[in-house]
Parts: structure tokens; sequence; C-alpha cells
């Protein structure tokens, strides 16, 4: 079969197998150590870790070069853009930088925010809009264009070379108005979104309506939607992210059990697995997302605990060339 | 209207260190009205810096003009005479009159007080809120007459993004998410199949083209010089 980009978690995905990504946010420092730590917790045990952009907007070693690093350590990256930070210019040079250093998986987001982060007087730049920047790595890679039109070729004699990225986006069915978030969805696939991971799930029952709607529309032939989940660590996290997050639906009842529970962590992870036992027979469902955040030793854990270990293999591939 | 909001005094006052005479200049029009940089607030602020003066026990001779528009030189040249006599003009008109000020009067200092917000409306008593971002290219036939440029925090065309809830943006729940505005009046119109389309991206150059942005009428050029129009 011919693939978009090649990376792994694209043939898992195209082999049918349920796939597993998880997330790895890099240092607030320069410490490549921090990369090579996580690295060891996720190396095959999932398909491919996101790298974050300055999530959160505060400022974090570039998701591109911990990308690089994960992947010199042996996991695939997916390397997280934001429409927040950068123009065109600069998320096309960072598209093309970012393929010839071997990255083959992209997901574009908006950006949080720059008021939440560490440099709220900052300029935000959203020159264009997630859909667009979709759009924009699909026409790189398929039509070989850069977004002006020209094509990507050093001089008109010279190769094209085009970035072949696995395009994915982010889509919150938890955000309103709900009636609209499948719509929007349909946009990102209709743009190019190759794959899908959710904002975290605690609310099962609106997930499970979002599903329904996603179906209905038949995205889910379209695209392969990763559900995103995250463990909770304790009653006091769970209190968090219902109340200071937005976008984040967590029911009260979610919070009570972990509250009630005799030790927060535990409960937390049991919490999880049940959710991607429930997620993995869920129409629609290519996969899961697990966003450990800052708790990447827990992954192995809660994969084993679900039947999701060992990973299947797929056919290898050279390593993608560098330089 | 431009909507502009005045300085804190300190800084004011820290803007004019040196100077012994001001011409504290008013403007006419969109400051009047937003309550910034009227007659009124010339009165209030000369007022206030003459206070200061004294409590400092400096000598500070402040007066007062209010002209119609900063940004016409017609109007712009009624300070001239009082503004040379004096070692700066402290504008309370936007930044437009400020820098046409300076333009026009040439070798008197001319000094902000205000700081230009937006260009909004008056949505409330005392509330002014921006409903323009004065891009140059208009976009809200595809958006029903609400601009996500000037009001959406992150200014996305294909939005609502993730962040919005119970029709507030993620930014500060006192700020309505302008999708959730534009996604309720396509419904109220029975449009909401326009909002599948994807809204491509922006050509800013039309409002930020490098250098001033210029636009010249040659029927007004024309009835300037006194020739017939059409």
């Amino acid at each position: 079969m011919d693939m978009k980009s090649g990376s792994n978690l694209e043939k898992m995905l195209a082999a049918g197998h349920f796939a597993v990504t998880a997330e790895l946010g890099p240092p607030k420092s320069a410490d490549a150590k921090a990369v090579s730590k996580k690295c060891r917790y996720l190396k095959g045990i999932v398909e491919a870790a996101n790298i974050t952009d300055n999530q959160t907007a505060i400022v974090r070693m570039s998701s591109i070069a911990g990308g690089v690093l994960a992947l010199k350590r042996g996991v695939e990256p997916v390397v997280q853009m934001t429409c927040r930070d950068r123009n065109r210019l600069a998320m096309q040079s960072d598209i093309l930088g970012a393929h010839a250093l071997g990255v083959r998986n992209l997901l574009c987001l908006s950006g949080d925010h720059q008021k939440f982060g560490n440099h709220p007087t900052a300029k935000n730049v959203f020159d264009i809009d997630s859909i667009q920047l979709i759009q924009m790595v699909k026409e790189m890679r398929d039509d070989r264009l850069f977004m002006c039109g020209e094509e990507i070729r050093n001089t008109p004699k010279a190769p094209i070379v085009e970035p072949r990225m696995f395009i994915g986006a982010a889509a919150n069915p938890f955000a309103d108005p709900f009636a609209f978030r499948v719509v929007r969805l349909a946009k990102k696939v209709e743009a190019g979104a190759d794959f899908i991971q959710t904002q975290c799930i605690y609310d099962m029952d609106r997930f499970r309506e979002w599903m329904r709607q996603v179906v209905d529309r038949g995205l889910h032939e379209r695209t392969a939607i990763l559900a995103g989940v995250t463990p909770l660590k304790s009653a006091g996290m769970a209190r968090y992210m219902r109340d200071n997050v937005p976008g984040l639906s967590v029911p009260d009842s979610v919070v009570e059990r972990i509250a009630g529970a005799k030790k927060g962590s535990d409960e937390g992870i049991a919490f999880c697995v049940e959710q991607i036992e429930e997620l993995k027979e869920m129409e629609g469902i290519a996969g899961v997302h697990l966003m450990a955040i800052e708790w990447e030793q827990k992954v192995e854990q809660i994969l084993e605990a679900t039947g999701l270990l060992p990973r299947p293999k797929v056919e290898a591939d050279e390593a993608p060339e560098e330089g | 209207m431009i909507v502009a909001e005045r300085k804190p005094l300190d800084e004011i006052q820290q803007s004019l260190e040196g100077c012994k005479s001001v011409l504290v200049a008013g403007c006419g029009t969109c400051v009047t009205v937003c309550m910034a940089g009227g007659e009124k607030e010339v009165g209030v602020l000369a007022s206030m810096l003459r206070m200061r003066a004294k409590m400092d026990g400096t000598e500070l001779d402040i007066r007062e003009a209010t002209v119609q528009r900063q940004c016409d030189r017609e109007y712009v040249e009624q300070l001239a005479e009082l503004g040379e006599e004096c070692d700066a003009i402290l504008s309370m008109g936007c930044g437009v009159g400020v820098n046409y000020a300076t333009e026009v009067l040439k070798t008197v200092r001319v000094i902000p007080a205000l700081n230009t917000r937006f260009y909004g409306a008056n949505v409330d008593e005392g509330v002014w809120s921006e409903r323009c971002g004065g891009c140059g290219e208009c976009i809200v036939a595809s958006t029903e007459g609400i601009c996500p440029i000037a009001r959406c925090s992150k200014s996305i065309l294909n939005g609502p993004c993730g962040g919005s809830q119970d029709g507030t943006c993620e930014v500060d729940p006192e700020i309505a998410c302008v999708w959730q505005l534009i996604y309720d009046r396509m419904d109220s119109l029975g449009r909401l199949d326009k909002l599948e389309e994807i809204l491509a991206p922006k050509d800013w150059s039309k409002g930020r083209d490098g250098g001033p942005g210029t636009t010249s009428r040659e029927d007004a050029a024309a009835i300037d010089r006194g020739e017939a129009s059409e």
C-alpha cells in the first residue's frame, strides 16, 4: 500500500491495529537528558509520542528538537505545531526542516493563548488557523507546493523534495457549541487530517454521543480517531481539571470516585484502564492517545492492564534519511 | 469610533518632565464621544496637572484648547499659535492626532496623553467594545456581520476552537466567544450549512502591506480643486 508518510503510526493504523500514542512534554530547559529519560518509559510500548509545542504557552524546548531527540532514542515523534508562535513562512520552513530531520507525524493545533503562559505580554501570531495549517501541510505533501503555489524545489532544475507528514489534528467533544463539534471535525477531515487525537475524556456519556455523530457522518472511515485519556493522579488533580482547565468536562462522580478511594493515584489508574477497555470496543475508535502528564512511567502499567502489550509489529522501514 | 483611554497621571507627568508650559489639546470627535480626550477631559487633566505641580512646588503653565478634529489640517493648525508658545502640546487626541499634530506643527513637541485602544461601539452606558480590526479586507459577509478577526482571541477564521465553553472564551469568562455568536446568528438565519465551508487563509497584506496604509479618492480631490463632479 502506498503510504503518505511511512510513519510507524500510519503503518499501524493502515494495518488495522488499535493504535497507542503517548505524550512527551519537552523540558523547560536545554536538557536533552530529560527527553531521554521519558523516552526510556515509552520506547517500544507506543507507536508514537506527541512532542508538545510550548504547551500552555510556556516556553520549552522546541517540539521539533525534542522530536529529533526522541527519534534518536527510539521513540517516533508526533511533532505538535501551533499557530500561536509562527506565521506561514516559519511554519513551512520548520516543516521542511522537520522532514529533513526524520519527522513524519505532525499534529496541527491552534495553540493555547499566550495569556495562560509565562510570557503573557507576547504578541501572538495566528496568521493562519489550525484548519488552514492542515490544508497547507497536505498541499505541501500531496501537491508538492508551498502555500504560495511555488513548487518545493531548490532551483527550477533541482528535484522536488516535499515534506511528507502524516497529518494529525485535535478534536474537543467537550467544548461548545456541542452540535458544531462534529462539523468542525468534518472540516478538519476535509482539510486533510489523517488522524485525530481528542481532548482527554472524563465525561464518557458526552463522548459516546459525539462518537455517534461522528459515525453517522462516516468520518471515522475517512480519518483515524484516537481517543484521548489522561490518568488522574489525585483528587486534587481531578478538581483542578474540573474547575480550571477550559474546554474540559470532568463529572463530579469522577472527582468523588478518586477522592473516596484509599489511594487516589491507584484509583486514577484503575479508572483510566476501565476507560480504555470501553474505548477499545467503541465503534469508530482507531486507538487511544494516552497523555500521562509528567507520569510517563505509568504508561506501561496502564497498557499492560488493558492487554495492549506487547504492541503488534508492522513491517520495518529503513530509518528516515537525515541531512 | 476610535476608542482611547487616558494614560495614568504618573506616566503623563513623567513624559512632561522638563516642560515649563504645556498646551493640553483635546479633540472634538471620537475621543470626546468615548469620554477620553474631549473638552471636559482636557479640563480635568489640566486641573490635575496644575494641582500636582503645586504640590511638587514646580513651575508649570498649563493652557487648554480643544479642536474639532486633530486628524484634519485646518483644525490642527488652530493649535499652532497657542502651542508654539509652549514647551509641548499634550495631545488628548488618539494616536492619529498625536502623529498628525507632530507632522503639521513641526516645531513643537507633541506628547500623547491617551492610549488608543481600538475601533469600537458604545455597547452600554460607559462601556465601549471592539468591533473591527481594521484589517483592510472585510470578511464578515462570510460570518454574517460578526468579525472573528477583531473579536476572537486567536482571530480564528474557522472556529470555534476547543476553548469555547458556555458561550465564553477560554481566555476570560467575561469575553463572549465570538464563534458561538456567529454560530447562533447562522442558526437563527437558517444558514448553518455555510459554516461547513472552510474559510481560506487571510490576505494580511491588505492591512499591513509595508509602510502606512494610504487611500486616495480622486473625486474628493477634484471637489477640493473646485472642479465639477458628476
